[in-house]
């Protein structure tokens, strides 16, 4: 690991400084996270009162639980479909505003203050405008004949977290495509031009192979994003209904756990989560240092 | 450009434009629901324009909150929101440029260690880890105070990497050159690191004050009264009302309310803001 040419030689002082950041990640961080693992391989009683080792029962549980699959099946559907939603349309206006000559700046500045909205406010929001009763847009889709109820329908509902979870996500993902643009050398995009390869032509066979590390990162940066910092729009829109249409993962460990105290189970599936984010970080370490080759 | 496409530069524009207004649409609803009085939203649409009761809702919201749902005044709650979000931004940064600069500028038994403690508090967002995070913070006696809002949040390891890489990139001779000069490791932190690193505090503030600001789930858990509420977690409780519909005109006043002080850090200070997006995530 890289330091100084050079360095102080003080003994006790790096430790006094690293001390505050390590005191808190072992306090709330790590010893959290190790209860987790240790509760994962135990049962309590319906009292709370002792508790034993049941070893890999919680995990086992799980894959036979029809919630559970269910909810693994939820977040397969609704994790890509935010990624494909908030990436496809960074890149598009990234794209469109690349093409411009005047008026960047102000349209950047009108794409990008959605980041700063919380995603429970987003979620409400959109809430809002999807409100069966008061709403606008069931409004709208009832002159098309489409009764919209998310309250009942499950596509519905997931139409509705889907939105309110890309909603706000496109401002980031857009930020990073025009640094991604910005970074393509013009003299290929000439180059390209004057052997006769068309704005379309060159989008394809140039600039987007050119932005492929970009989207990668992207793509399993709104995975993460997706999978856990979704949580408060489903808390405050869906609540994981209707018939659990919506239940995401980290969602069912809040509810299992805290609502269902069912700690051994929510605390197997923690352990889950924490193995994929585990397994993405890695991914994305890896990749985004070695590049992806075009 | 270099190739001339009229209808091109159309499609742009009418592109970016769309995705402008779908971008403002909600918030240009919210904003006008916060203008109307509770009997507007009866007639089974939500209003389009303006209506006369903006000021009303917004005083009668600061200052006396919803007595039906239980939520207290908004002013208190914003203040929660920004003592949290500003401890939470002036916290990390802290301890994270003094944790950066012990790992770059010195050599020391379980270095490497350190390291990566920090390193996997990025992998374990508190969402997961919930139930025996709320157990710990339970258990020192920290529910209901702003210790306990702040301080299980103020471990960052990516403000950590921010500041190591740039430290990484300080010339070596700035530092050899205040050691020959006499300076011990301290006076050269506040006299020349410190200095060096204040654009980077300032983006990282900016990306820090949001994601304290934005914070949900977190106070949501920890505060049982609601003299620590934070207005994020406030929509919730107002929205929520057991038994009847939300009243829409306060509900959307407490919306714009509680987005319009990130937005305003965001759109003041886009450049920072930008800068800090983009290093932070590398």
């Amino acid at each position: 690991m890289q330091t100084k040419r050079t360095v102080f030689g003080n003994r006790l002082l790096p430790y006094a400084l690293l001390l505050p950041q390590i005191a808190v990640t072992v306090v709330f961080f790590l010893w959290p996270a190790a209860q987790a693992v240790l509760q994962s391989f135990q049962r309590e009683d319906a009292f709370g009162l002792s508790t034993t080792w049941v070893g890999l029962a919680n995990y086992l549980d799980l894959l036979d639980d029809p919630s559970y699959l269910n909810s693994l099946k939820v977040t397969a559907i609704f994790a890509p479909a935010v990624t494909l939603l908030s990436v496809g349309l960074g890149l598009v206006f990234a794209a469109s505003l690349d093409r411009l000559v005047r008026g960047g700046r102000a349209y950047s500045t009108l794409l990008v203050w959605p980041y700063a909205v919380a995603p429970a406010v987003a979620g409400i929001m959109w809430w809002f405008l999807f409100n069966p009763t008061v709403g606008l847009l069931p409004y709208l889709l009832a002159m098309i004949g489409y009764r919209w109820d998310h309250a009942l329908q499950p596509t519905d509902a997931m139409i509705l977290v889907v939105i309110a979870a890309s909603w706000k996500q496109v401002s980031y993902n857009f930020l990073f495509f025009m640094a991604g643009l910005q970074a393509i050398p013009k003299s290929m995009i000439e180059a390209a031009a004057i052997d006769g390869a068309g704005p379309v032509k060159r989008f394809f066979t140039i600039v987007f192979p050119l932005l492929s590390p970009t989207t990668f990162f992207l793509a399993v940066i709104n995975l993460v994003y997706a999978m856990f910092d979704t949580f408060p729009v489903i808390h405050a829109t869906t609540g994981g209904n209707p018939a659990q249409s919506t239940n995401i993962l980290v969602y069912k460990v809040f509810v299992d756990g805290f609502i269902g105290l069912n700690l051994g189970s929510s605390a197997a599936q923690s352990v889950v989560l924490m193995a994929i984010v585990v397994a993405l970080t890695v991914i994305q370490f890896k990749w985004v240092e070695r590049k992806v080759t075009y | 450009m270099i190739d001339r496409h009229p209808w091109l530069d159309a499609l742009a524009h009418a592109v970016l434009i769309i995705g402008v207004l779908v971008v403002a649409f909600p918030v240009y609803v919210a904003v006008i629901a916060s203008t109307h009085g509770p009997n507007d939203f009866m007639s089974g649409l939500v209003p389009l324009l303006p209506g006369g009761e903006m000021v009303a809702n917004y005083r009668s919201m600061l200052t006396d909150g919803l007595s039906s749902s239980g939520a207290p005044p908004l002013g208190g709650m914003l203040l929660n929101s920004l003592v949290m979000a500003l401890a939470i931004a002036f916290g990390k940064i802290v301890i994270s440029i003094l944790s950066a600069y012990a790992i770059v500028y010195f050599r020391f038994p379980f270095r490497a260690v350190a390291f990566w403690m920090i390193f996997i508090t990025l992998m374990l967002p508190v969402e997961v880890r919930i139930v025996p995070t709320f157990k710990v913070v339970a258990d020192l006696g920290l529910l209901d105070s702003y210790a306990g809002l702040t301080i299980p949040l103020i471990a960052s390891a990516t403000a950590t990497f921010l500041f190591r890489q740039f430290f990484l990139t300080v010339p070596d001779e700035l530092m050899e050159a205040a050691r020959i000069d006499g300076a011990g490791p301290l006076k050269f932190f506040r006299d020349i690191l410190l200095p060096l690193s204040r654009t980077n505090i300032a983006a990282l503030f900016v990306i820090l004050f949001i994601y304290g600001w934005n914070q949900y789930l977190w106070p949501l858990m920890v505060t049982t009264t609601s003299s620590h509420y934070t207005i994020v977690m406030g929509i919730k409780r107002m929205s929520d009302v057991a038994d009847a519909l939300p009243q829409w005109n306060v509900v959307m006043t407490t919306v714009v309310l509680a987005m319009l002080p990130p937005v305003i850090v965001v759109v003041g200070m886009q450049r920072l803001f930008v800068k800090g997006l983009i290093e932070t995530e590398k």
